[in-house]
């Protein structure tokens, strides 16, 4: 199981260690820093890293090396899952996780560590168990402890974890009731040269902000529950009901959480949202090279495309860019060679158009590697699928709840090819 | 045990004496509030443990709070006061009768991390109680305590009888009892690799299955993955645990969706194939498998490596899904690199239009190692697809234009292998190619450049001269370009005979007299003498027709895929590496293997458990030089009598005047050379002055002579006594591995019985008895003759030397390498495993001569399409009488045990060294003159 943990910021200093068993001598991580540096780019450090006697396994998050020492055979991705975790819970709880928070609240982290894993097996991974074994840090909270000299571990018994239903804590009371459900669809697309689709898929999610007093039970149901065909549920979805009805029926946690995600790879139903039309070329001669980008929309059912970005990654010969923008502002980082162009919202009368020169390194060849654009748009109240929430019936609770479902598009990893 | 680390500190005694002082304290705040202070300074790695008597005084409270921290305390500084902790046992004992199920949780989780020896035993009552308190939270806390105390005491946990209350938790009501009983089995079970920890059967199976739907993602977990080492009775159970799993498939958590994935796996290989469920079942398992990528890269690296092994079983599951392969711009190149793997593996007629357009995008792209590998992969796409194979060239002779160096290289590289699967159909590009000759720096390219440039020697005008440029710096290209420059110019001359004389002389000289590679030199000296006695023959050797290769060649082989199936999920499949090989503390890993399918033959039941036992192979290992040598001298079993050959230099046979004068030169310039090619007597008095000098030379710098020697007939003239020399003995087991026992050994062969020799030392404190030996099936089926003789208990310190007298009649299993051998030692203390290899030599019995009739059947035994054969005149073969004696022995102890050789010979080995290795040893094995013909033949159609 999970032996050790250790936590190393992007400059390589190791900032904390955790042991569930024996101490490991941090000397261990000499391999990953060996890895760290073979791999130049801290995103490309191999995940699974083999040591004579150990593994490490490592993600990257906010800047920060979670390097997970194993011993024995256990399954990767176990591992990744629970970092995940980890770094979810910092997030959680301290609303960023990075290396100032967690030193800054050290001792709930470890509290936390502690709680999570016992002898390398997972404890309590649940946030809201966690924060009722340990609340989070909040002013109030923090002022209230030093008058009274309370604090923040809980003295409750976390009651979730002996109940069938570990997700909810028992006893949940609120004066309002609420229950709000974002549809958020991400498409990831690529897009060849001449604007055809190489490959799409829409990556969605459903997040739940449910705030309800009691045990309710819910059952939440789609007008075209066919669009999906691949989906995975927070564990507190009847997987029952879903085959036979095709309703999600569930009793929720307390707060924020995903209630399910689905992927649909069906290349008829993802729309492409805009078209790019671009040209970006290098002269033979003359150490320069001209670029001309247009953002035009397509298949948008008359909503707005807002918040549109367009990236491209230039090759490293690229030393300036002399451009002008018909719209929103353009800039480009000589060091990172990134060009972005932030356009804002897409005026179907006014296309944007970006236009202009490139002056190369003098006396370096033309560049072989074509540079690739990267889009991030966003559109308000749609799913570029069409998936749509039919009703949310609640059970086992008397009062009447307020209800909301809100629709966000955005772009995943939107690549045009040049 | 835990501790923080932010940088070294040391509490002044002025903190030390004021936090002493409040701990002391009446008041119960002021008592909290100190505590607290201690533990702050403690987490930012501040040495407070002069504080441990007071800070365990404050542990007899029924604050939680307070408990909780003074327990971190415990916890910490536990390893470093052990007579200290004792204090705090009583205060554990009372906590785990506390009727608040939550305190009696803590005090037994705690208690479980101090890893201290007197503790542990105290540890013992109070466990057994909560692993059957009445609160399941208490119940599933205890399981995992079991395998904490497991690990700190093995035999206390079995001594008590602990093993057998976490096996009645499997059947506990509560599903998180059952997850972690499940759990802690498991990872005591990896240290007991015979033990049968995990007995399932149908009534298990079924709780296990009740509680997978009800307890937490990570219980789910080792719920799955125990379930995946069950073996059901029939078509219709595995059907059922199939239905019972599939909405796992589902889940948020990407590694229950893998090990469910792995349980589907491996079951579905029981559902017979025209069942309509298994269809479902098929339909059913891609779409979460397409869901793990697009999570994020690290999960997604992993979900790749796994489903490679998926793809390679069941290509069907995926065969639609090519397009999430494709690769975008910013996955970070582990993630590149795997998609890429496995766009080929999908690669089929029907798509590989799309494939190939894709391939030459990426062919673009900034990063080096991604392009080379998209390069390769457009050449194993018109291997693997022959419809293909004319856009693929056509796709690389573009890339080829852009004149970017390791693009150009790459491809080079696999335009050579689209040769070798396409003759004679796209030698048009071969101008183009030599056009960028002198851009080429790499070995591997310039290896498969020459290469083409021998084998198409006659439609290239000017071959000789680009390979006279190639010879230029001989003697600093890599062995790899100097063997295929050697075989190459061979190939030139025996099609232009005429003009590239001066040149074979002058290759063959170079690696038979300057250089110290003896791969390199055995194959001149091969060349050397085809060519200088027949020449026909030798082009019937050289230019014979090659093997076609195929797509197959980098499939993982199916015994091992078949087990990395059933290890989904874990670090094998990620490694590609069978488990056994693996991670340390796993001291013996059962061997899984995949059920049969009803009704094909074999009962369900059979396949049950696969062999199991002592394992821990380490990966092959290539024998160093010192070891060659030992198999070399090793071999010399001869009788003193020699067989004087006959002075007749064939020299002056057929060869002769193709290779003129400057031959006969080079052969009057060494009286070995002559000796050789003569098989001269003065040879083997040269030879019979120095023998104990020649292992020494071999290696590094051999004379010419000494070249010669190994190459032919060394023991001939010299006579060594049987069995003369024995390997030094090299340690086979560490004592830091084996607690204390330390074992070296070596092998030897004395009047015709093999002997283990082994040294035996203990390096522990106390006394070793009770030694016994055993060995896993092996090759040969080598196994003890008899028990091992240790008389005397071993004291400390002590070493006894054993011979231990083997027999080949023990059960035959194939290892790999070949010679590998899996030992189980045991003593008083415990059992160890270590595997070592024997010189095949040992094998080899005195009297092995084989009747001409049975070595011709044992010959012919060699399928036929793996045989060229040819007349060869001219040959007095009077010298070689002897040697063809030695390798009759050889083939006959082969046949006789197993079909090694055979083996050998079938199995398509495209790795030039294991082949050059190959003919060094049938060299060595002073192989008969046709048998040396024969794998030289072999070897020439597969290099």
């Amino acid at each position: 199981m999970i032996h050790s943990l250790f936590l190393i910021n992007n400059a390589g200093d190791l900032f904390l260690e955790k042991h569930w068993k024996s101490v490991i001598s941090r000397s261990i991580c000499d391999y990953f820093f060996e890895a760290r540096e073979k791999a130049v780019e801290p995103d490309n450090v191999p995940p699974v890293i083999r040591t004579p006697h150990h593994y490490l396994i490592n993600i990257y998050r906010e800047k920060i090396f979670f390097v997970s020492v194993i011993q024995t055979e256990v399954p990767p991705l176990f591992v990744i899952e629970f970092l995940h975790r980890v770094a979810e819970t910092f997030q959680d709880y301290f609303g960023e996780c990075s290396e100032t928070t967690i030193k800054d609240n050290v001792v709930i982290v470890y509290e936390l560590l502690e709680e999570m894993l016992d002898n390398g097996f997972p404890l309590a991974t649940e946030s809201n168990i966690l924060k009722e074994l340990i609340r989070p840090p909040t002013i109030l909270r923090s002022m209230v402890n030093t008058i009274t000299g309370s604090s923040n571990v809980g003295e409750t018994l976390p009651t979730g974890q002996l109940s069938n239903i570990p997700w909810r804590r028992a006893g949940v009371k609120y004066t309002n009731n609420e229950a709000y459900f974002d549809v958020v669809e991400e498409i990831d697309a690529i897009l060849d040269k001449s604007g055809t689709t190489v490959f799409a898929e829409i990556q969605g999610v459903i997040d739940a902000c449910v705030k309800l007093s009691g045990m309710p039970d819910l059952t939440l149901s789609f007008m075209n529950p066919r669009l999906l065909d691949d989906v995975s549920f927070h564990p507190c979805v009847r997987y029952k009901r879903w085959e036979s009805e095709r309703v999600i029926s569930f009793i929720p946690p307390d707060g924020n959480f995903q209630l399910m995600s689905y992927h649909i790879s069906a290349q008829n139903l993802v729309a492409i949202p805009i078209y790019v039309k671009q040209n970006i070329s290098f002269f033979e001669t003359g150490s320069s090279g001209r670029l001309d980008i247009t953002v035009g929309p397509k298949q948008t059912m008359g909503k707005t495309v807002e918040c549109l970005v367009v990236t491209v990654h230039m090759p490293k010969v690229v030393l300036s860019a002399n451009l002008s923008a018909t719209q929103g502002t353009y800039n480009y980082d000589p060091v990172t060679k990134i060009l972005l162009w932030d356009i804002g919202k897409l005026n179907p009368q006014k296309l944007p158009n970006l236009k202009g020169s490139l002056s190369l390194q003098s006396g370096a060849p033309k560049p072989e590697e074509n540079p690739s654009l990267n889009i991030d748009l966003k559109i308000q109240q749609f799913a570029i699928s069409g998936l749509k929430v039919n009703r949310l019936d609640m059970y086992g609770e008397k009062y009447k709840p307020f209800k909301g479902v809100k629709y966000v598009t955005k772009a995943g990893k939107f690549q045009v090819r040049t | 045990m835990t501790f923080l680390y932010l940088g070294h500190n040391c509490a002044t005694l002025g903190e030390i004496f004021e936090l002493k002082a409040e701990l002391n304290s009446d008041k119960k705040e002021k008592k909290k509030e100190a505590v607290k202070k201690v533990i702050a300074s403690m987490t930012v790695g501040k040495d407070v443990s002069a504080l441990f008597p007071d800070v365990v005084n404050c542990m007899q409270t029924d604050n939680l709070e307070l408990k909780k921290l003074v327990y971190l305390y415990l916890m910490n500084y536990a390893k470093s006061q052990p007579d200290m902790a004792i204090m705090a046992v009583n205060t554990f004992v009372k906590d785990c009768e506390d009727p608040n199920p939550l305190i009696r949780a803590l005090a037994v989780r705690t208690m479980g991390c101090i890893r201290v020896d007197k503790i542990t035993e105290y540890l013992c009552e109070p466990l057994r109680k909560c692993l059957k308190d009445e609160d399941p939270y208490v119940r599933k806390t205890a399981a995992v305590c079991v395998a904490k105390l497991h690990d700190i005491n093995a035999q206390l946990v079995e001594d008590q009888g602990f093993l057998d209350t976490l096996k009645d938790l499997i059947s506990d009501s509560n599903p998180m009892v059952v997850a972690n009983a499940v759990a802690a089995l498991s990872e005591i079970a990896e240290s007991h690799p015979n033990s049968n920890l995990l007995d399932l059967n149908p009534q298990t199976i079924n709780k296990l299955l009740t509680a997978l739907n009800e307890c937490t993602e990570w219980g789910q977990i080792f719920i799955l993955d125990c379930l995946a080492n069950y073996m059901p009775r029939d078509d219709r159970e595995s059907q059922s645990i199939c239905e019972r799993v599939t909405p796992r498939l589902s889940h948020a958590n990407s590694a229950v969706v893998l090990s469910a994935v792995k349980v589907l796996m491996k079951f579905m290989e029981m559902l017979p194939k025209d069942l309509d469920y298994y269809g479902t079942l098929l339909k059913k398992l891609a779409p979460p498998l397409v869901t793990l990528l697009s999570a994020e890269a690290e999960l997604q690296y992993v979900a790749l490596r796994n489903i490679n092994l998926i793809v390679q079983k069941r290509p069907e599951i995926l065969k639609h899904e090519m397009k999430v392969f494709f690769v975008k711009y910013n996955d970070p190149i582990y993630v590149k690199l795997e998609k890429l793997d496995i766009m080929i593996r999908l690669a089929s007629q029907a798509n590989i239009a799309q494939v190939l357009a894709e391939l030459k995008e990426y062919a673009t792209e900034v990063d080096v190692d991604f392009v080379r590998k998209a390069v390769r992969a457009i050449g194993r796409c018109a291997i693997k697809v022959e419809q293909s194979a004319e856009r693929c060239v056509s796709t690389l002779l573009d890339l080829i234009q852009t004149k970017v160096n390791y693009v150009v290289q790459e491809a080079i590289v696999v335009i050579k292998d689209i040769f070798r699967k396409y003759p004679n159909k796209y030698e048009s590009v071969i101008a183009t190619l030599c056009e960028n000759l002198d851009s080429l720096d790499e070995p591997e390219a310039r290896a498969a450049m020459i290469w083409i440039v021998g084998e198409y020697a006659e439609r290239i005008d000017n071959a000789d001269e680009l390979l006279e440029s190639f010879l230029e710096g001989f003697h600093d290209e890599s062995t790899q370009v100097q063997l295929q420059l050697l075989t190459a110019i061979v190939k030139l001359f025996l099609k232009k005979p005429t003009e590239t004389q001066e040149l074979v002389q002058q290759v063959l000289s170079l690696a038979t007299q300057d250089s110290d590679n003896p791969d390199l030199r055995d194959r001149g000296y091969i060349y050397w003498r085809l060519l200088s006695t027949d020449p026909v023959a030798a082009k019937e050797v050289v230019l014979a027709e090659k093997p076609l290769i195929s797509e197959e060649t980098d499939l993982i082989e199916p015994t091992l895929l078949e087990e990395l199936i059933c290890h989904i999920g874990t670090l094998a499949s990620v490694y590609h590496k069978p488990p056994s090989a693996f991670v340390e503390g796993s001291r013996g890993v059962q061997h899984k293997r995949l059920p049969a399918r009803a009704g094909s033959g074999e009962s369900a039941e059979s396949p049950d458990v696969g062999h199991s036992g002592p394992s821990e192979a380490p990966p092959a290992v290539i024998p160093s030089q010192g070891d060659l040598l030992g198999d070399l001298l090793n071999l010399d079993l001869a009788p003193p009598t020699v067989t004087v050959p006959s002075v007749q230099p064939s020299m002056q046979m057929g060869a002769m005047d193709l290779l003129g004068g400057g031959l006969d030169s080079l052969v009057c310039s060494s009286r070995a050379l002559g000796g050789d090619i003569g098989g001269s007597p003065s040879m083997g008095a040269g030879l019979g002055a120095a023998p104990a000098a020649m292992p020494a030379s071999l290696g590094s710098a051999p004379t010419v002579g000494g070249g010669l020697g190994d190459l032919f007939d060394l023991g001939g003239g010299v006579g060594m006594p049987t069995g003369s020399y024995v390997a030094p003995k090299t340690v086979w087991l560490l004592a830091m591995k084996a607690k204390g026992l330390e074992i070296s050994g070596t092998f030897a062969r004395r009047g015709g019985i093999i002997q283990m020799d082994l040294s035996l030392t203990n390096k522990a404190m106390s006394v070793m008895t009770d030694f016994a030996i055993q060995f896993n099936r092996n090759s040969f089926g080598l196994a003890p003759a008899g028990p091992m003789q240790v008389l005397t208990p071993l004291s400390p310190n002590q070493t006894i030397d054993v011979s231990l007298p083997l027999s080949m009649s023990g059960p035959v299993m194939k290892m790999e390498p070949l010679n590998n051998l899996q030992v189980a030692v045991k003593n008083n203390i415990d059992v160890f495993y270590f595997s070592c290899q024997y010189p095949l030599s040992l094998l080899f019995v005195e009297d092995g001569k084989m009747d001409r009739q049975v070595f011709l059947a044992t010959w012919k035994d060699i399928p036929n399409d793996n045989e060229a054969q040819f007349q060869i005149k001219d040959i007095h073969l009077n010298s070689g009488n002897r040697n063809k004696y030695v390798l009759d022995r050889v083939l006959q102890n082969y046949s006789k045990k197993t079909n090694v050789f055979r083996d050998c010979m079938q199995k398509q080995m495209y790795d030039s060294t294991s082949v050059d290795s190959l003919v060094h040893d049938s060299l060595l094995l002073k192989g008969s003159y046709d048998a040396i013909l024969k794998i030289i033949i072999w070897c020439n159609r597969i290099c």
